[in-house]
């Protein structure tokens, strides 16, 4: 029996690596401390009550970043160990199969939960408060987005410590990835993992949408609306027809290991290279769901920092839903090199190249919007002007690499690795840092400290730098992508150890960010003005951190920077706009169902990995009754009375 | 998915809200999920599409398919949306009855076209023809299970509407539910005529 | 305010310094740069016609945004214009639609004549006849057999220069990259197709090889060296192989293809047919269907004669065309175009 017991524990945890174990310490007494804290403090219904079941979409946007900062970690650990591994040839720091496994969970989680966390994270925060509105239109089910992400992340994160990692790249090409080559849980782990939070970012794109057609203040006209608004529209329709197309290639995946289908084998007649396109049907499209928020987020620091409207609004408009549009015409320029002939390799690299276009476009109206202003230079604004230069490079590498032939040379190598950390890091990473930086002090009610927050800022920068233009030469040097190890007749250490020394930068920036947040958290002095920044839209006119219901009573819109003009009529001594009498406000009630719901489908997702139906169909059965449990449940909204409304006001402008 | 959005609300005595705008909303919504389940089954189409000549020796679809049950189920899903249509006209004259007794007869057309599509499915393992034995199989029982699982779920989903219906009568909200419900089972109607042409009659013709 | 524009030039003037200085110590080690081969060259020509395009619309940018920067940053006493209000410009803004559209539309029309010029299955401009090479991609290693030689070697490959080399490829393993930096771009090796790659070395010399796409745990081991040397050297390194070197029996590349790395090895001969077998084992099961593929055999044929060339009984070399007969009535064509309608 206690055999028994032993064979299975050592199959089902990971073994024999004292890194590995190093973790599993840590993450025992992180969980142990977390456990005795909210007791000692007797903060679990608190947790319950104001975290777990709410549907306010203020604080599913913290919690989001929360999340996304713990993923940025892991990610950025990741980064740090393969880099370490590099930093000279023969290196015995990790062995190949753990490298292997580091450079997948490294891409899997930067992307989808680092990046689109975060992104959601800056969509809950900020959208309803720069529409006017009360909340998202579907609070329950953004909650329920929230739940299946964190319990994806949960579930794809367990397999470091149970099963074992996947290592079959990010995208997972088949016919690695199969059971024939990869027979592990790791790879099941990928699987449910990424599918269950998949379709929670399925379902926040749809939320935004309508919340976005349906719910913008009176008289805000769509082009009236705030860029980084249409920067989430065009964002989530792109989501809405991308990640369908990613469920149904895990789910034929899954259905190849699991029931032992032919759809991307090598044998049965399966195609493995149909699963190579519709991975990347999806896999482009996602990169641009996460850099076009961000030309969002720069649009709005570019004008409130300049001092000036934003330059060629509706250029800036066409140009995002062309780049939407043409997102999914390019697919097939992430293998140029599977022989596909001329005529298809031409058609997908001047479909690439045409991007360049719409986003140069973008490039020049921010300089432009920043022509004539008076620009000064606040943390946001520092990430935006860091990002310029590097995007502009990022991009004009892309360039480079759709021109077919020449991509036969970069493919595969550093300099593709370098293209797209750089428009990963510069483009998406630097943006949602501005956002953060930016949209701060309407969350929380204080700003961040200025002066960490430049330190972090030019590490990052730096740093960047230092990590990834050496890449581009290793790679012109013949150095592949993957590669966990190279020789001394290489000549790759050089620019290698460079590298390494450039991540580890941008690793104390990482740590600078983190100080900036606590040290602020403890020194920084309220934000009593709602209004740091001299902000131009709806949502610096109401008090931070945002009431509950957001706005006492929904905004009348005239113009396209409602908030900068109201202020500037006010500086001409006019009188302020009359406000219509407080009515009762309608909010929706907090639910527990979505934290359940998505735990079931955490429970079901384990049971498949691991083969065990005695523990995946109660977790199926679960998730029915929950979502049979609210069908049945009308008791779902409430008021919130006149007096309750006037005194929050009172509170929260008392001190202005 | 669709359930999750189907948040309720009851009728409140203030009017300034509307509720009717909430309801309209989420119907909306709803268009934009059946936008994503259009591209989840072309996906499956395009797959199947794909894949449908790889029969690795195994068997083919005109060897597979037997029309005239397929024939059958396809006249039952489509009765199935008519009475879906006749409950929603029920609905719209406030007649909670009818609406209630076209709902139960859509469910078990529905319930009819599922047994059927079971009893094909045993058949064809019966024959040996599984998922696992070529590409073909493996995407045309993804493809139909796919669409057959939506049936299903929209079974269960109208039964607890036909409940709800029965305990509060036709309000903005259960009017809403059985709106949404007929827009999905009509949506699965017409994902099955692709199925039928594409799948079967292509297949044996 | 001051001092982070400082910092911001220090910044920048330390990173470029920093790439002046690598770039000078690199650029005899940048070997895509230094190509010896005649596809490997117009890759390089192309790779600096399109960062020349490029550079033309990126330096002026850059320049542009430091200037504008600096130009309008807040200080009391700047006398620069201040305009809050002023958001649009037709002119400018038909200029900048303009000029990167421009650019593109070169940089398209130079992108698809290479494209055509350099299709890998292309055969190349030369008096002597091409020497074929079938390659395979195992875990983790390179198998190169020499169907006209009939000798067979592992993670090393040997021809002579100015010769037109006609690589087949494909793997029994998962799908990986065939790539010799110095002699022209990579093209994946995938089970069941045989995919042809033209490269030619213009000089002798040793050039380093290697698998680029990731294909499980040892992947990093699959470097290989490819010689090229004068025919005569060529013709005795065959035959001392020939002489020499033991057989590559069946049982023997089955142990060869078991995962595992592999240092370099000769054999003197090779089971007749080994490669086309290699290739039918796993197209038989999947011969229609493949996307990409589906496109590409007419592409091919459009290209010209040369595919009558690699001793598969089938007619092309296109792993599809290697049609199990049972299945051969089945109608390419409207496959095809289904598949265009979906994209």
């Amino acid at each position: 029996m206690w055999e028994n017991i032993k064979e299975f524990a050592s199959e089902f945890f990971v073994t024999g690596d004292p890194l590995i174990y190093g973790a599993d310490v840590g993450i025992a007494l992180t969980m142990i401390a977390i456990v005795f804290i909210l007791t000692y403090f007797k903060k679990w219904t608190w947790l319950w009550r104001e975290w777990l079941t709410t549907v306010d979409h203020k604080r599913i946007g913290i919690m989001y970043i929360i999340a996304s900062i713990l993923m940025l970690f892991r990610g950025g650990v990741d980064a740090l160990l393969m880099r370490t591994q590099l930093a000279m040839p023969e290196m015995e720091f990790l062995t190949p199969e753990h490298y292997n496994q580091i450079f997948t969970t490294h891409g899997v989680i930067m992307i989808l939960f680092m990046a689109m966390p975060l992104m959601f994270g800056l969509f809950n925060i900020v959208v309803p408060l720069q529409l006017g509105a009360r909340d998202v239109a579907f609070p329950f089910l953004n909650s329920l987005s929230f739940w299946l992400f964190f319990w994806g992340a949960m579930l794809f994160n367990l397999s470091f410590v149970i099963g074992g990692s996947p290592d079959a790249g990010w995208l997972a090409y088949p016919p690695l990835s199969q059971m024939s080559h990869s027979p592990g849980v790791g790879q099941d782990f990928y699987i449910w993992g990424i599918q269950i939070s998949g379709i929670g970012s399925l379902m926040t794109g749809i939320n935004f949408i309508v919340t976005i057609l349906k719910m913008r203040a009176p008289g805000m006209s769509l082009m009236k609306m705030p860029m980084f608004s249409w920067s989430v529209l065009s964002s989530c329709i792109t989501i809405i027809f991308a990640f369908p197309i990613l469920t149904v290639t895990l789910a034929l995946l899954f259905l190849d290991r699991y029931l032992g289908a032919h759809f991307f084998t090598l044998d049965g007649g399966g195609n493995p290279m149909m699963y190579i396109n519709l991975i990347w049907m999806w896999g482009h499209p996602e990169v641009y769901i996460v850099i076009l928020p961000a030309f969002g987020i720069f649009s709005e620091i570019v004008a409130t920092f300049s001092r000036k409207k934003l330059f060629g609004y509706k250029s800036m408009v066409f140009a995002m839903m062309i780049i939407s549009v043409l997102s999914f015409f390019t697919w097939l320029h992430h293998f140029f090199t599977m022989g596909s002939g001329a005529s298809v390799n031409s058609f997908f690299a001047i479909t690439t190249m045409l991007i360049a276009i719409p986003t140069g476009v973008k490039v020049f109206n921010w300089l432009f919007t920043m022509f004539r202003g008076r620009i000064t230079f606040e943390t946001p604004m520092l990430w935006t002007i860091g990002f310029i230069p590097c995007f502009i490079v990022g991009g004009m590498t892309g360039v480079l690499l759709s021109v077919a032939p020449a991509d036969f040379q970069f493919h595969n190598s550093y300099f593709l690795i370098a293209h797209f950390h750089q428009v990963l890091i510069g483009g998406v990473a630097f943006g949602y840092f501005a956002g953060l930086a930016y949209w701060w002090p309407k969350v929380f009610g204080f700003r961040l400290n200025e002066k960490l927050g430049k330190w972090a800022f030019w590490l990052w920068n730096i740093g960047f730098y230092v990590c990834f233009m050496p890449q581009y030469i290793l790679g012109l040097m013949g150095m592949t992508r993957r590669v966990s190890s190279y020789t001394w007749d290489s000549g790759w250490w050089e620019l290698n150890l460079v590298s390494t020394i450039g991540g580890f930068l941008m690793g104390i920036g990482f740590l600078f960010q983190v100080w900036q947040i606590a040290h602020s958290i403890r020194f920084m002095d309220r934000d009593t003005t709602g209004d740091p920044w001299n902000g131009r839209t709806l949502e610096w006119s109401i008090p931070s951190p945002a009431p509950l219901y957001n706005f006492a009573t929904l905004p009348q819109v005239s113009s396209q920077d409602e908030w900068w003009e109201e202020k500037q009529r006010i500086a001409a001594g006019k009188a302020p706009k009359q406000q219509p009498p407080l009515e009762p406000i309608h909010m929706p009630k907090n639910s527990g169902i979505p934290f359940i719901k998505s735990f079931f489908w955490f429970i079901a997702g384990f049971g498949f990995v691991f083969d065990w139906l005695w523990m995946a169909i109660p977790g199926l059965a679960g998730v029915a009754i929950c979502m049979l449990a609210h069908s049945f449940n009308y008791d779902t909204d409430y008021y919130i009375p006149v007096d309750d409304i006037k005194r929050t006001e009172a509170a929260a402008r008392g001190s202005v | 998915m669709a359930q999750a959005s189907a948040g309720a609300h009851q009728g409140h005595e203030h009017g300034h809200d509307g509720h009717h705008d909430i309801e309209s909303m989420r119907t909306f919504g709803f268009w934009i999920f059946l936008i994503t389940d259009c591209i989840l089954f072309g996906t499956l189409f395009a797959v199947y599409i794909v894949l449908h000549g790889n029969t690795n020796g195994g068997p083919t679809a005109d060897e597979l398919f037997a029309m005239p049950g397929i024939i059958a189920s396809t006249f039952i899903l489509l009765t199935s949306s008519y009475t879906s249509g006749l409950a929603v006209l029920s609905m719209n004259k406030g007649n909670v009855k009818g609406l209630i007794g076209w709902l139960i007869v859509t469910a078990l057309l529905g319930a009819s076209f599922i047994a059927l599509e079971i009893t094909e499915f045993v058949h064809m393992v019966h024959e040996g023809a599984t998922i696992g034995t070529s590409a073909f199989l493996s995407s045309f029982y993804t493809l139909v299970g796919t669409h057959g699982l939506h049936v299903s779920l929209g079974l269960v989903w109208m039964v607890a509407i036909i409940l709800q219906l029965s305990r509060r009568g036709i309000t903005s909200v259960t009017k809403r539910k059985v709106n949404v419900i007929s827009l999905y089972w009509h949506f699965l109607d017409v994902v099955w005529i692709f199925v039928f042409t594409i799948v079967y009659l292509m297949g044996v013709m | 305010m001051k001092k982070s524009s400082w910092l911001r030039r220090l910044g920048t003037f330390a990173s470029l310094a920093l790439m002046a200085a690598l770039m000078a110590g690199c650029t005899d080690k940048m070997i895509v740069l230094d190509p010896k081969g005649p596809i490997g060259e117009q890759q390089r020509d192309l790779i600096y016609i399109s960062t020349l395009l490029c550079l033309v619309i990126i330096v002026p940018v850059l320049i542009i945004t430091g200037v504008i920067i600096w130009r309008y940053r807040a200080r009391p006493d700047n006398k620069a214009k201040y305009e809050p209000e002023w958001e649009h410009s037709t002119k400018l803004e038909t200029i900048w639609w303009g000029i990167p559209i421009i650019i593109i539309i070169i940089l398209a029309i130079v992108t698809v004549r290479y494209t055509f010029a350099l299709e890998p299955s292309k055969a190349l401009d030369s008096d002597k006849e091409p020497i074929t090479i079938q390659v395979t991609s195992l875990d983790w290693k390179w198998l190169f057999t020499y169907p006209e030689q009939g000798i067979a070697t592992v993670n090393y490959v040997q021809f002579p220069e100015d010769t037109p080399i006609r690589f087949q490829l494909t793997s029994d393993a998962p799908m990986n990259s065939f790539w010799i930096p110095q002699l022209g771009g990579q093209l994946y090796t995938m089970s069941g197709m045989a995919m042809t790659l033209h490269l030619q070395a213009d000089e002798p010399g040793e050039y380093f090889g290697s698998g680029a796409n990731f294909s499980g745990k040892d992947f990093a081991q699959m470097r290989f060296t490819a010689n090229a040397t004068s025919d005569e050297e060529f013709e005795e390194w065959v035959e001392e192989i020939k002489r020499k070197a033991p057989i590559l029996t069946l049982d023997g590349y089955k142990e060869l293809a078991e995962p595992g790395v592999s240092q370099v090895q000769t054999f003197s001969a090779f089971p007749e047919g080994l490669f086309e077998q290699i290739v039918t084992k796993y197209a038989a099961s999947h011969n229609h269907g493949l996307t990409t593929r589906e496109v590409e055999p007419r592409e091919q044929t459009k290209h010209g004669e040369d595919h009558n060339d690699i001793d598969v009984k089938a007619d092309d070399t296109k792993s599809e065309d290697l049609e199990v007969p049972a299945e051969g009535s089945h109608d390419h064509h409207s496959e095809t175009d289904e598949h265009a309608g979906h994209r």
